[in-house]
């Protein structure tokens, strides 16, 4: 399809070696110029950067290069992203190289983040390739003089029926892809795929087994120093006094950085520095002020403390009464994201300009927040994001990067390296929230769910850095410190703490309330799935209890009270290749569970079933077989997203077996992985299978955080079926499940 | 000034004795692969070898090193020619983020050399010393089996041949 | 050989001696045998259901205490299912099956039975017991809590596992010399209260000295294997590790008091001494089934061994390991560590060099972060004992909890560092961090362990 040429006055042009890679416009005149107000909606992100070679570049030699505002956190986005530019523009995914968010290069996608980056990226770049595509195809017709019709594209070039052919590099020497996008794009029939829904290996993991940098924590710029920071002993802490000649004087350190209670310390090498942050540590006096509530009654409190209340979803009369009413209350506890890799930034302040290489999962606000917190014009910042390890959701990716930009600040023309400590990184990332939900429903006499009440407590599950300075950690601790702004609740349908809160299952009476907390004791932000962890670990939960006092079998029961067809196939597809049958008995200490949902109700479909063995002495829980079937839409990369979901279970399954986030009254004490112990692999589940329903066309549903909260559950039935009894607080710890076994 | 022998070559660093090889590996030689997870051996993703035996390099003072023989991933074959425990970890595309693999790998290569043919509980005890936090350790444990099928064909023969 | 009458009047002394005292053998042989000869009992049948469950639960607490299921369960076998090799002196006795399998464990024993086993070291058979199984302890049981124990027994997950045969040399395989040692050194029943001392005392003295059977590690043992009486916790030994002495001679810096060993007890920390190690580590996680009552009445009754509370003498002994702890690490206790002390001061010498780049992120010199709660090693019995085995061993083995449950984690160094090297680093900490003389046979030590010599 032809599009007309802009005009040259609103075309601007970066100047890079070889042939035109992005032109998109980067100042602020630019971008207003650059909104299409009276266009319909564009697919997925490219209503956020509606012109093609936002996302599509073709280098001299034919190389193509994808831009992204999304990030790999090690999930695979880059390489399903290249895998949905290859397929839509036909040419060899090994020509194709991508570039991931980046505050100078690529569209704000905003965060990586909710599962959104295939719905959001993906759907934006498979969209801006087919429109690419289309482009060459025209550009073709006009050079070689022939209807497009008559023409196709094949390996990075247009060839004509007659065999003539134009390869993509010699069709785009200007600013031909300098194109606003178009509400429709000539996509491909899915009946054609050759390379989206193909297990394409994974682009970055070759570098990472051989030793190549690929983490931000691999950088070594020219000149680095490396820094470490000090943290106070607890929240609010202040800094009273600091003998900073005594550390200046350690060998290697090039200079303290103190401002307010934000103290920190720049070395020439990176043991001096650790050694000189020890030093600093010690001689450092401060005022504490941290009062945590008491660990052991930390649910009560919670719902005591002032709450916003939601209703979330009001349907019937739920006040009605069935013939058996039941009702729980489920908890979970703070969980910690406990990335492998503590967190790590590099900043370079040079000539007034700030560049910060991070692994934040959002680029594009951590740029706006750090320029509030420096007070410098944002245009001045650039965020440029590099892979740390496995973040999980808001970690301390962003403050690691504030803590560099103040050092390097302070140390102008030298990058800065500035690493976290692991007890760091446990003391002071944000956790994910603790919660409570109460649950009751009724059963009507032939065993249908004929009324449903769910409240839910919990924080905010986002405290993201977004433009005010007071998320970021050090910004609170400045000599002029910014307060954290008051939390909010994500909206539904996405929702935060309420996440998952109303169930897919048809009940015709219900009532959702979210009891909004915006006082937090205690640090929290984003932990992968948000609230629905929690809600589907409990609604799950339930929905066995209930299916037991139905006398019903819990997979039967579940698929009673579901139309939704996709659901039903993910449940019977699990059900199916689990083995599971009817009324199955197990020898003592053995149990299987079930469980599904539909995360956030929009996104990907998961059901699992899990088997478990407890041992009647200690309690110890053994997983047997777990078997998992997901539907993620259209799948781009079928083993990718079976990676996603193998991780998420093994995950799920050692935050709902082992974890909890321990403090006293002043401080958190689960400062390292002794006091924090994860699943270690003789812990592993005996096998895991994940069978993904392809959905060739559909649109591509977030998969990243569905295993998250039917892992949960489907572990927590598996164990009540085991031993008889119900545990309903996470985690499933050795000793309570003996405590509810008894002797 | 300590002489050590990393990957089968001598390197003269000028680094104070008391610093954990991990940071001289990452720092002074430039090599990636090793990398800082915890500094209190609790986590193994700076896991190296010494004399075959698999250490937390973040514990393991320089001064300790003279004469010893140090092997990091990079030792293990290249991004052209990958040894069998590289291509074991790119075949079952076992990695998520990636960033504790080559504490995986190194301690799987450690008891591969002891042990030709281990069993899926002899693999889990040997690996338990090593956390994975995104949920790998099904593809993992599928991979060290892999190697030490690997393992057992002609080394030296690069991917390209070998398919043959 | 009888001499005849018409030789020598002394030959014939002799011989009728010598006939005297063959026949005193004789009989007292045949009064032994006679003696040690015991019946097998009837088999019983008993159903689970039997068991009134707060009896049974009251079992399951005295089989805590008495951590029956350390040497009961093999590694990684299923529990009280028996294949666990206890070393003795004389060789390895394998743990029994006490699960109630009828065939292979005990299912088929009636109380009688059980109890006869518990007080006098005699299976159902007749069989006597070998003293691996401390009976010389478990006779000091009341019949109630005997009871409760064969409840909980038999109310277990039975398991189908014969039992091992013993590996002890000849002679010592015949069980009439179990039946001897039993005769010399077995002071059969129940704890009798000593009415002179407090009602905790006495809970404490029964709990250790019947189910909890501290004294058959933290004991020494004469020749023919039975604890002294006269030297009670004295020091012994058990599973290779050194089990130190908890009365007057104790290696502990500081004096245990009550309060910390039941710290230690409890939670496997007491702030003054360090973490519970080696065999000790199972002790604590079973006694974690056992109320707070009996662990600080075990707690008293132990600390009483340490000699009396509150003297000068043990407030001056304190002070100066506190002192000495402090000076050697100076912010002792508290989350923020300087850097001077240990790495400092002797970063010159290998061991300390070792110390500094191996150990001191953990063992404070120089920790500025508040990882898990370290240890004094100035504080810590292991470094200032009699011997360097139980440091050696942590060294090469490290600590690790349980997976899944909280807990100090130390890495072992046992691949990483060369024994030199390892003989270098113990020497250091022993040198700097206690006032007692250095080891002597830390070299010798090291390569026993490690199988390059014999004991």
């Amino acid at each position: 399809m032809n599009v007309p040429l802009l005009s040259p006055t609103r075309r601007m042009v970066l100047a890079t070696g070889g042939a035109v890679v992005v032109s998109f416009a980067l100042s602020p005149r630019a971008t207003l110029a650059q909104a299409a107000p009276a266009q319909p909606k564009l697919p997925g992100s490219l209503q956020k950067a509606p012109f093609l070679d936002a996302w599509i570049g073709i280098g001299g030699n034919g190389a193509v290069t994808v831009f992204t505002g999304k990030a790999e956190l090690g999930q695979g986005i880059k390489t399903a992203l290249i895998q949905c530019a290859a397929e839509e523009l036909d040419v060899d995914p090994k020509a194709v190289s991508i570039v991931t968010a980046d505050t100078a290069r690529t569209a704000n996608e905003g965060y990586t983040a909710g599962s959104h980056s295939m719905q959001d990226s993906g759907t934006a770049i498979l969209n801006a390739a087919a429109q690419v595509r289309g482009l060459l195809i025209g550009l073709a017709a006009t050079r070689l003089n022939l209807p497009a019709d008559k023409l196709h594209a094949k390996s990075g070039a247009v060839v004509a029926d007659d065999g003539r052919s134009v390869a993509y590099q010699d069709l785009v020497i200007g600013q031909e892809l300098h194109q606003p996008v178009a509400p429709q794009s000539p996509l491909k029939n899915p009946a054609d795929f050759a390379v989206i829904g193909t297990p394409m290996h994974r682009v970055d993991i070759p570098g990472k087994v051989t030793g190549a940098p690929a983490y931000v924590q691999d950088l070594r710029p020219e000149g680095m120093l490396h820094a470490r920071v000090v943290r106070p002993p607890s929240y609010g802490a202040e800094l009273v006094s600091v003998d900073i000649p005594a550390v200046e004087r350690l060998r290697g350190v090039i200079k303290v950085v103190r401002d307010g209670s934000f103290l920190a310390v720049a070395a020439q090498g990176e043991f001096e520095a650790i050694e000189a942050m020890n030093m600093l540590a010690s001689v450092a006096q401060w005022r504490t002020v941290a009062e945590l509530p008491d660990e052991k009654s930390i649910h009560q409190f919670l719902t005591r403390l002032p709450a916003q209340d939601q209703v979330i979803a009001d349907k019937g009369n739920p006040a009605e009464q069935g013939k058996h009413l039941l009702r729980a209350t489920y908890t979970r506890p703070y969980l910690l994201h406990g990335s492998i890799g503590p967190s790590c930034a590099v900043a370079l302040y040079q000539r007034g300009k700030l560049t910060v290489w991070t692994h934040s999962q959002g680029v594009f606000p951590l740029r706006n927040t750090l320029a509030n917190m420096l007070h410098m014009p944002p245009d001045q910042v650039h965020c440029v994001q590099v892979e740390g390890s496995g973040c999980y959701g808001h970690n301390a990716a962003d403050d690691a990067a504030a803590d560099a930009a103040l050092v390097a600040r302070a140390i102008p023309d030298r990058p800065i390296r500035l690493q976290w400590m692991r007890e760091q990184e446990h003391g002071w990332e944000p956790f994910g929230p603790a919660m409570v939900s109460n649950v009751s429903a009724a059963l009507d006499d032939s065993g249908r769910i004929a009324a449903w009440n769910y409240e839910v407590w919990s924080n905010t599950h986002s405290t993201r850095p977004g433009g005010p300075p007071g998320n970021l950690l050090a910004a609170q601790y400045l000599a002029q410190p910014f307060a954290p702004p008051p939390p909010t609740e994500i909206p539904m349908p996405e929702g935060g703490g309420d996440r998952n809160a109303i169930p897919l299952y048809s009940i015709a009476n219900e009532r959702i309330v979210d009891h909004f907390i915006p006082q937090m004791p205690l640090r929290v932000s984003a932990l992968r799935a948000l609230g629905a962890y929690h809600n589907v670990f409990a609604i799950e939960s339930f929905m066995d209890e209930l299916a037991a006092a139905a006398k019903a079998d819990p997979v039967e029961f579940r698929l009673k009270h579901l139309e939704d067809t996709r659901a039903r196939d993910v449940i019977t597809k699990a059900a199916q290749e689990f083995g599971w049958r009817k009324d199955e008995q197990r020898p003592r200490g053995s149990g299987r569970g079930f469980a599904f949902a539909r995360y956030k109700n929009l996104a990907a479909y998961c059901a699992i079933a899990a088997e478990a063995s407890v041992d009647h002495e200690s309690g110890e829980v053994r997983l047997g077989r777990i078997v998992a079937a997901v539907d993620s839409g259209q799948a781009v990369n079928p083993d990718g997203i079976r990676n996603q979901i193998e991780g998420a279970i093994v995950q799920s399954a050692s935050w709902t077996l082992y974890e909890d986030v321990t403090f006293d009254r002043s401080e958190i004490t689960s400062r390292d992985w002794s006091r924090y112990p994860i699943l270690r692999f003789p812990q592993a589940p005996q096998s895991v299978d994940v069978h993904v329903i392809d959905r060739p066309g559909a649109p591509f549903l977030g998969t990243g955080e569905a295993g998250q909260g039917p892992t949960a559950a489907a572990i927590g039935n598996a164990i009540a079926d085991a031993i008889g009894a119900r545990l309903r607080d996470l985690p499933l710890t050795a000793e309570r499940i003996k405590a509810a076994i008894g002797v | 000034m300590t002489i050590l022998n990393v990957n089968g070559k001598q390197h003269q660093v000028d680094a104070d004795p008391r610093t954990p090889l991990l940071y001289v590996l990452r720092n002074d030689l430039k090599l990636n692969a090793a990398k800082f997870g915890c500094g209190l051996g609790q986590c193994g993703a700076c896991t190296v070898l010494v004399d075959h035996n698999p250490v937390f390099s973040c514990l393991m003072p320089i001064s300790a090193l003279d004469g010893r023989y140090i092997r990091t991933v990079e030792d293990l074959g290249s991004a052209d020619r990958p040894g069998p425990v590289q291509r074991a970890f790119i075949e079952e595309q076992a990695a998520q983020c990636g960033y504790c693999i080559p504490g995986m790998m190194m301690r799987a290569q450690a008891l591969l050399e002891k042990n030709v043919a281990p069993s899926d509980a002899q693999i889990r005890e040997a690996m338990a010393p090593n956390l994975c936090r995104c949920g790998t350790q099904m593809r993992i444990l599928r991979a060290v089996h892999r190697a030490a099928k690997l393992m057992t064909v002609e080394l030296d023969t690069p991917i390209r041949e070998a398919k043959r | 050989m009888i001499a005849a009458p018409s030789q020598h009047n002394g030959g014939w002394m002799v011989g009728r001696i010598l006939l005297g005292l063959l026949i005193v053998i004789a009989v007292a042989f045949g009064a032994f045998f006679t003696w040690q000869w015991r019946g097998a009992l009837p088999p019983a049948t008993t159903s689970a259901h039997a068991f009134d469950p707060g009896i049974v639960a009251k079992g399951a607490e005295l089989a805590a205490i008495g951590n029956c299921a350390a040497c009961h369960t093999r590694t990684g076998g299923k529990p009280y299912a028996g294949g666990f090799p206890v070393e003795t002196p004389f060789g390895v006795v394998y743990g029994s099956n006490i699960t109630p399998d009828r065939d292979t464990g005990i299912g088929a024993w009636s109380e009688a039975a059980f109890r006869r086993a518990l007080r006098e070291g005699v299976a159902r058979d007749g069989t006597h017991l070998y003293p691996a199984f401390p009976y010389d302890h478990f006779t000091r049981l009341t019949d109630g809590d005997i009871s409760a124990l064969y409840a909980f027994m038999m109310t277990r997950e039975p398991v189908d596992q014969p039992n091992r045969p013993p590996d002890l040399s000849f002679p010592l395989d015949w069980r009439i010399f179990a039946a001897a040692w039993k005769l010399l050194f077995l002071d059969k029943g129940p704890w009798r209260n000593d009415p002179t001392q407090s009602v905790d005392w006495n809970r404490g003295a029964y709990l250790v000295e019947g189910a909890g059977h501290c004294g058959a590690c933290h004991t020494p043992r004469n020749a023919l294997g039975a604890e002294d009486k006269h030297r009670r916790f004295a020091g012994g030994s058990g599973e290779g590790w050194h089990a130190p002495a908890l009365d007057a001679t104790s290696p502990a810096p500081v004096p245990w008091s009550e309060d910390q060993l039941f710290a230690y007890l409890r939670d496997g920390f007491a702030d003054r001494h360090g973490v519970a190690g080696g065999p000790m580590q199972p002790v604590v996680r079973n006694l974690r089934h056992a109320q707070d009552a009996d662990v600080r009445a075990i707690a008293t009754y132990i600390a009483a061994f340490a000699g009396p509370r509150d003297t000068a003498d043990r407030q001056r002994q304190t002070q100066a390991a506190l002192a000495f702890a402090q000076q050697r690490e100076p912010t002792l206790g508290s989350l923020v560590r300087t850097t001077t002390g240990a790495a400092a001061a002797d970063a010159s010498s290998a061991g300390g060099t070792l110390f500094a780049g191996a150990c001191a992120t953990c063992h404070h010199a120089g920790g500025g972060l508040p990882a898990s709660r370290p240890v004094a090693l100035a504080l810590s019995t292991p470094v200032s004992d009699a011997q360097p085995i139980n440091l050696l061993r942590i060294v090469l083995a490290g600590i690790h909890p349980p997976l899944g449950q909280r807990g100090p984690i130390m890495p072992g160094f046992s691949g990483a560092l060369t024994d030199p090297q390892i003989v270098a680093l113990v020497e250091y900490v022993r040198a700097h961090f206690s006032r007692r003389p250095p080891w002597p046979n830390v070299a010798q030590t090291l390569a026993v362990l490690r199988g390059k010599e014999a004991p």
